[in-house]
């Protein structure tokens, strides 16, 4: 009969009243003052790219031949690329694809994943081992090489390369859900909704997985930067997004060859907005992961 | 409790042996373990830590698997375990289970409210409409003490004793005919442990039901139950009315386990040397 | 008279967070003197426990302590890092509530016995297992030099209980805090480390703060006892178990059921936050 400490109970309540609070307190709360700040960066370049068609100044497909490789101006903030097309309106654009991708690649991810991960965990036994291992060997292989033989046998494209990454990514998701739903089937809540009398399903999704919830959202959120870069070197190699659709990935790859002849901002444009995501949903997953954990 | 009416549950020869970790001998936890439960008898099973009174208590809900022996709750043979999902809710409405914790043992993602609900529905005659379930729910949170204002509450918004007054009512709303109580007020303290002992005295007032209390507590045993059986290291040593035993234990273990409780003028004595 | 040895005079503790700030500790004040036991009894919430953590200085950045706490005429609140160093591990002792957490489980018994001995006071490692093998005979352990060899997992709880008890008695403190250290423990287990707990703080003349829910327990081990409700004394005293004087201390005496006699219904508590405010307001 070891009992919790109250004090920490107080500090528990307390941070608790606090979140309910309102969505804002409750957001800086979980994330920080970095965490904050990442989303809030990535925010206005997700609503940039929402609002591509309003925001752009240019058409990003338009190539003015004319003002080819011409530098920074009034006219064209971030100047143009080798096409004569404008950079910024095309990063616009790119951000898109960018974001539009690997979220797609990890809600099918997150979703397979987390019906596997709470089979197994209910389930146990052989279903349990035979899931743990196909899991095993799904994370045995690197994520980009699903893209690539996505691209062997259906040909380069977005939604190849997309299909392929998603079945790369469900361990990512499955694995850790699995081991928290595995702690929460052992609880007494769960023994006492078992006698009960409630179907397997039900307690699965009405009691497991209520409470493993904010481990697959930090999950998820935390495995989307690592998506990004993957589908950006896809593009990079050519085998993704085609041209002439914008794309970050392609604009370093094509901002590359103009590097070479004395116009670097293409390439670096593009690179850097794809770092800056990238470490905008990193600093966000790894602070959902930790507020997730300290909810236990 | 006299024998004038058939016995609810049946236990004979109850037998739990766990494999041990790696090399580890098998721990033997319940062994040769006999009870009967009557309609509208609290039967408390006393140990420490490591009697087996708690395993006895899971193997009669089904949580653990009988190694030998025989259980019936009816007539009806649980020796098998629970596999089935129409036998669990059929059971459900025999035996219910309150644990130890109150903390853990309510869903943190679920309102009061629903979660005496769910229970509600699933043993309820199906004809019932999903209002009625509601207005049942409440009519079972207000029997145990909770006002209307609790049903919309979270578990962390409430007390301890609250929160065990829900895990009562949830255990009510299947209405069995046992409610299995395990160590259900160890972790209360004292001035909330009374309300709940009241409670539960109320609740057997009204209707008739039968408790298995698994307790370590001599005192609280005393205030609750009419029978005892006394488990030391998985085997039961002593049996009788509560408060013949404790007024007269005769059993050298029942005897210490006495001479242990504080109260006005104890003084704690040492035993011999520890061994283990 | 002579200065007790541990002397709290008005402390409070206000937990402050960014949500708002609670009074723990609401001026608290208690005196114990040398070789004196005093059982501070309450439930939980009452503030307990964070008046021993007051008292070792172990409150946390989120804490405002004020008030005084005095040690041997010293005060603890302005010791600076070595003093309050000296003043833990030498001063005072403490034996906690679950004795597995508190002890390294990789570390095998002897190690953590003689540690503090080896490490603060310099004693060569093999007086220092002389000296433990000594206190855990004492302490009621079978077989002390075996036991020196295991790891903390290889022991019951009573039995660690005991260690920690030899544990602290090593380091000859001159008071111990003792927090619920039979709370986790089987009644006889209970009965056994209280009465070792209260043999051998007796023979060395030690004073002791026994933290304890059970009114009943304390009585049985202590001089004197100090009830708290809401962070607050209601009463303390050598009168406290034989004739309570606050409403609270009788109530809660009322509540516990007896193992002599069964009760039609227990009494319940009618003592609660606002009788607590509306004495305080006439008082």
């Amino acid at each position: 009969m070891t009992t919790p400490s109250t004090t920490s109970l107080a500090v528990a309540r307390v941070t608790r009243e606090r979140r309910r609070a309102g969505v804002v307190t409750a957001t800086r709360d979980r994330l920080g003052v970095l965490g904050c700040t990442a989303a809030a960066v990535l925010l206005v370049i997700v609503v940039a790219a929402l609002f591509a068609p309003i925001v752009a100044p240019y058409d990003p497909d338009f190539p003015d031949l004319l003002a080819a490789l011409s530098g920074p101006s009034p006219a064209h903030l971030l100047g143009t690329d080798a096409l004569g097309r404008d950079i910024l309106s095309r990063l616009i654009w790119g951000a898109r694809i960018t974001l539009a991708g690997p979220g797609l690649v990890i809600l099918i991810a997150t979703v397979v994943g987390v019906l596997l991960a709470l089979l197994a965990a209910w389930r146990g036994g052989r279903t349990d081992t035979v899931i743990t291992w196909l899991l095993d060997v799904l994370f045995a292989v690197p994520g980009i090489v699903f893209g690539l033989i996505a691209v062997a046998i259906w040909g380069p494209g977005l939604g190849t390369v997309v299909a392929g990454l998603s079945i790369a990514y469900i361990p990512y998701v499955a694995r850790v859900v699995r081991g928290a739903a595995l702690r929460e089937r052992n609880m007494p809540y769960v023994s006492a909704a078992w006698l009960q009398g409630q179907s397997g399903t039900g307690i699965t999704f009405t009691q497991v997985l209520p409470n493993v919830q904010p481990i697959v959202v930090a999950q998820a959120v935390s495995s989307l930067g690592f998506a990004v870069i993957d589908l950006a070197a896809v593009s990079f190699l050519g085998l993704g997004v085609q041209p002439p659709t914008a794309d970050l990935g392609l604009m370093v790859k094509s901002g590359f060859d103009s590097m070479l002849r004395g116009h670097p901002i293409e390439a670096i444009a593009a690179g850097t907005l794809i770092v800056v995501i990238v470490w905008c949903v990193t600093v966000i997953g790894d602070r959902l992961t930790s507020s997730a954990r300290s909810l236990r | 409790m006299t024998d004038r009416t058939e016995p609810i549950v049946v236990a004979r020869g109850l037998r739990k042996v766990f494999p041990g970790r790696a090399k580890d001998e098998p721990i033997v936890a319940v062994d040769e373990v006999s009870f009967e439960l009557h309609p509208d008898e609290c039967l408390a099973i006393v140990g420490e830590s490591g009697s087996g009174k708690t395993t006895v208590a899971r193997m009669l809900v089904g949580l653990e698997t009988l190694t030998g022996g025989e259980l019936t709750v009816r007539g009806e043979s649980r020796a098998g375990g629970v596999k089935r999902l129409a036998d669990r809710r059929r059971w459900a409405r025999e035996v219910q289970y309150v644990f130890q914790d109150p903390y853990s043992s309510l869903n943190g993602r679920q309102r009061v409210g629903d979660i005496v609900e769910t229970s509600v529905v699933l043993h309820a005659n199906r004809s019932g409409r999903r209002g009625s379930a509601r207005t049942a729910a409440l009519e079972i949170l207000e029997s145990v003490g909770l006002g209307e204002q609790f049903a919309s509450k979270y578990p962390h918004q409430l007390s301890g004793g609250q929160r065990q007054r829900v895990a009562i009512a949830r255990a009510l709303a299947a209405d069995p005919a046992v409610i299995v109580l395990d160590e259900a007020v160890a972790a209360l303290d004292v001035s909330i442990q009374a309300q709940i002992l009241n409670l539960l005295a109320d609740i057997r007032a009204e209707r008739e039901i039968s408790y298995l209390f698994i307790s370590h507590d001599l005192a609280v045993v005393n205030q609750i139950s009419d029978r005892m059986i006394v488990m030391e290291h998985g085997i039961v040593v002593d049996s009788g009315e509560t408060a013949d035993l404790l007024a007269n234990p005769v059993h050298p273990y029942t005897r210490s386990l006495r001479a242990a409780v504080p109260r006005p003028g104890w003084r704690p004595v040492r035993r011999d040397r520890l061994a283990s | 008279m002579t200065a007790p040895l541990l002397r709290l005079d008005d402390v409070r503790a206000t937990l402050r967070l960014k949500g708002g700030e609670q009074t723990l500790l609401d001026g608290v004040s208690l005196e114990i003197g040398e070789g004196e036991a005093l059982g501070l009894v309450g439930e939980s919430g009452s503030g307990k426990s964070l008046t021993t953590r007051a008292i070792t200085r172990m409150l946390g950045p989120e804490f405002a302590v004020t008030g005084e706490i005095e040690f041997g005429g010293a005060s603890v609140l302005g010791m600076n890092a070595a003093k309050l160093r000296r003043y833990r591990s030498q001063d005072v002792g403490m034996i906690f509530q679950d004795p597995r957490a508190h002890v390294n489980p990789v570390h095998r018994v002897g190690d953590f016995l003689t540690e503090a001995l080896v490490q603060n006071r310099g004693v060569d490692r093999r007086e220092a297992e002389r000296r433990a093998v000594v206190l855990l005979d004492e302490v009621g352990v079978r077989n002390p030099e075996h036991r020196l060899r295991q790891y903390p997992h290889e022991l019951s709880g009573g039995l660690l209980q005991r260690v920690m008890i030899a544990s602290v008695l090593l380091t000859e403190p001159r008071l111990i805090l003792a927090d619920e250290p039979t709370t986790a423990l089987d009644v006889t287990a209970q009965s056994d480390v209280m009465a070792i707990l209260d043999e051998q703080r007796r023979a060395r003349g030690l004073a002791l703060l026994f933290i304890t829910h059970d009114l009943e327990l304390a009585a049985a081990c202590c001089d004197r006892l100090a009830v708290m409700y809401a962070g607050e004394i209601v009463e303390q005293g050598a009168h406290v178990y034989d004739a309570p004087s606050h409403p609270y201390t009788v109530e809660l005496l009322g509540a516990r059921p007896s193992i002599d006699e069964r009760a039609d219904r227990l009494p319940v508590l009618r003592y609660n936050r606002e009788t607590h405010e509306l004495m305080k307001a006439e008082a």
